[in-house]
């Protein structure tokens, strides 16, 4: 159990996702994991705003779509290179991210879920009614595959997953640098009280915007991504399910962790997958079985584990402690008696 | 001018519908303070349900519309025991994801018995009526009168029965409402069944003018939701003039700019007026 934590049990899982290819013979799984990563990307980012500093997003996947859109419009309709279109992605969604927070993160609670839920309507609904720019219901067809560089190429299924898994490693490692500096902890604190952390000096507003700001990026080049690898766009990807979608994957997985998120959007899809035989029935199965790992694992699989571990280590304090404290009574008046 | 009282009509029509689910979601929000994200879902229930006893019982528009409401009610005080109950001391976002939850079970599950085709609700008041010079389909005529004697029967209800006015005594405070003896499960429960009756009203009333199918649910929920947040979380007030403002914002604006961004409009007005006011148009501060 030991070796599964901290760096060993990282590189493990890097090392694993590295031979991955090598062990399935099917493209067809390579594409469908090469798919969970890009969704776990944009499930790492609504973990900031979501696990980290307490703001359920529910625009989360318009911003996504906005990503996309941003790759596949610039590619396509104005003949820019990929990769300048990527960064472009991420800028565009950074500059509405700051915009529509600025707005929306003066609500609280509730209100702010359903005013995001409104903001990812609008995104939707704009890409589907503004043909002229976007192609409304036809969608972009024929996104150019992420240019190679230094001898790399992106076209094939295999190039396509190593650079996919790349991008979620340096993802999940910034927010690994981000959730343990003093900003991650200063968004921990906005989640824990408002109060207490404004009390403590936190500039509130300023605090939530740059969560907000982060976790949109992150979506924003998940989505471009998921242009270059999919090469096909439609309105839906902006529709509410997706969004919910990924906070599923976060919720399953783990909300507030790092491997959560990452986790979640590897499992679910898989046993949706498997659920597949069921066809229309899948989510009739589905549904419920959110439902039960609500109330039954509300803390997500690595929650559920980091809690059981933490309440192991409080337990074995507590002994160390109880085992001492006889000591520590008698050692005071020997002590004493030598003073 | 001729043209505006049509499309004051339209809007009042359509106004109607939403305030009959923002009422139920408002309810619901001021026992539980929970976003039920699944009440649009409970909205296409209620219409599907009325269909297969039209289509395939035979039986008439009323009864169905009667038998579709008690369906839902039950389905909703399920919702209520089976999920909202259990993780009443959950945090917040798990209610609303386990609405979420449910909202994609019932769609599913309506796709999976229905299919995922649009279906047509028939009407016995399909015929074209004319009144103060206007001719318009009976059916709209009949959403405005259901919509009026439902809200004005539910607020007698509310503020003239003693069932009623321990709903607002728990909306109120919960603590206090158990203090003098208020079973507060049974009124949840009451609360909940109200609100999934609304919704399935509602929609066997505007089906008929509409089309029937697993999605319909999604755009009159988030309406509806911006229609409370508009007037109010848990406002009985704020959801009748905010379903209204919307429901004639996007008549005039469908009708005076263009169609293809009548759904926009909802959206547009929220953003518009949370910016100038962030706490909504009727309440006096955070809730």
């Amino acid at each position: 159990m030991k070796l599964l934590q901290g760096k060993t049990g990282w590189a493990l899982l890097i090392a694993l996702a590295l031979v991955f290819p090598y062990m399935v013979s099917n493209t067809y799984f390579l594409s469908v994991m090469t798919q969970s990563y890009i969704f776990a990307i944009a499930a790492l980012g609504l973990n900031l705003i979501t696990g980290y500093t307490g703001q359920f997003n529910l625009a989360h996947g318009g911003f996504m779509a906005i990503g996309a859109y941003a790759v596949g419009l610039l590619t396509t309709d104005y003949q820019w290179g990929f990769w300048t279109s990527f960064v472009a992605a991420g800028a565009i969604c950074g500059v509405v991210g700051y915009l529509v927070g600025a707005l929306s993160l003066r609500m609280t609670g509730h209100v702010f879920s359903i005013f995001t839920l409104c903001v990812g309507y609008i995104i939707y609904l704009l890409i589907e009614k503004w043909e002229d720019v976007t192609h409304g219901a036809v969608g972009v067809m024929g996104i150019p595959a992420p240019t190679g560089f230094g001898g790399l190429e992106f076209e094939s299924a295999k190039g396509q997953y190593y650079l996919v898994l790349v991008f979620l490693i340096l993802g999940a490692y910034i927010m690994h640098r981000i959730v343990h500096s003093l900003l991650g902890r200063s968004f921990v604190a906005v989640r824990n009280s408002e109060a207490l952390a404004e009390a403590l000096g936190i500039p509130l507003a300023r605090t939530k915007r740059l969560a907000f700001v982060l976790s949109v990026i992150y979506a924003g080049l998940a989505g471009g991504l998921y242009a270059g690898v999919v090469r096909f766009l439609g309105p839906d990807l902006a529709a509410t399910h997706h969004t919910f979608e990924l906070v599923m994957f976060m919720l399953v997985g783990g909300i507030g962790t790092i491997l959560g998120p990452i986790l979640g959007s590897i499992l679910v899809p898989w046993l949706t997958q498997s659920l597949q035989f069921l066809q229309d029935y899948r989510m009739v199965v589905f549904g419920p079985v959110l439902i039960l790992l609500l109330i039954f694992v509300p803390n997500g699989i690595v929650g559920t584990i980091l809690h059981r571990r933490a309440r192991r280590a409080a337990a074995l304090r507590e002994q160390a402690q109880a085992a001492n404290a006889p000591a520590a009574a008698s050692s005071t008046p020997t002590g004493a008696r030598h003073a | 001018m001729d043209l505006f009282f049509q499309q004051l009509l339209n809007g009042l029509t359509i106004g109607g519908v939403y305030s009959l689910v923002a009422l139920g979601l408002t309810l619901v929000y001021g026992i539980l303070h929970v976003p039920n994200f699944a009440h649009g879902a409970l909205y296409m229930a209620g219409a599907f349900v009325a269909f297969y006893f039209m289509e395939s019982l035979g039986l008439n528009y009323w009864l169905a519309m009667l038998g579709s409401a008690l369906v839902v009610a039950v389905l909703s005080m399920l919702a209520e025991r089976l999920v909202f109950h259990k993780l009443r001391n959950a945090p917040p976002l798990h209610d609303m994801i386990a609405a979420i939850g449910i909202l994609l079970f019932l769609e599913a599950g309506a796709q999976a018995i229905w299919g995922a085709d649009f279906h047509r609700m028939q009407s016995p008041y399909g015929q074209l009526v004319e009144i103060f010079g206007l001719t318009t389909v009976a059916q709209r005529l009949l959403i405005i009168a259901g919509a009026v004697v439902l809200v004005t029967v539910l607020h007698l209800f509310l503020t003239r029965t003693t069932t009623g006015l321990t709903i607002i005594a728990m909306a109120q405070n919960r603590d206090g409402a158990a203090l003098v003896g208020i079973d507060a499960t049974r009124v949840t429960m009451l609360v909940f069944a109200i609100s999934g009756a609304l919704a399935a009203v509602a929609a066997v009333l505007y089906s008929p003018i509409n089309l029937v199918y697993p999605a319909m649910g999604h755009l009159v929920i988030t309406k509806a939701f911006v229609i409370i947040i508009l007037g109010g979380m848990g406002s009985f007030p704020g959801a009748i003039v905010g379903g209204l403002i919307i429901g004639l914002a996007e008549a005039f604006g469908g009708f005076y700019f263009s169609t293809d961004y009548k759904d926009l409009i909802a959206f547009v007005l929220l953003v518009v007026i949370l910016s100038v006011r962030p706490q909504g148009l009727f309440s006096k501060g955070a809730h």
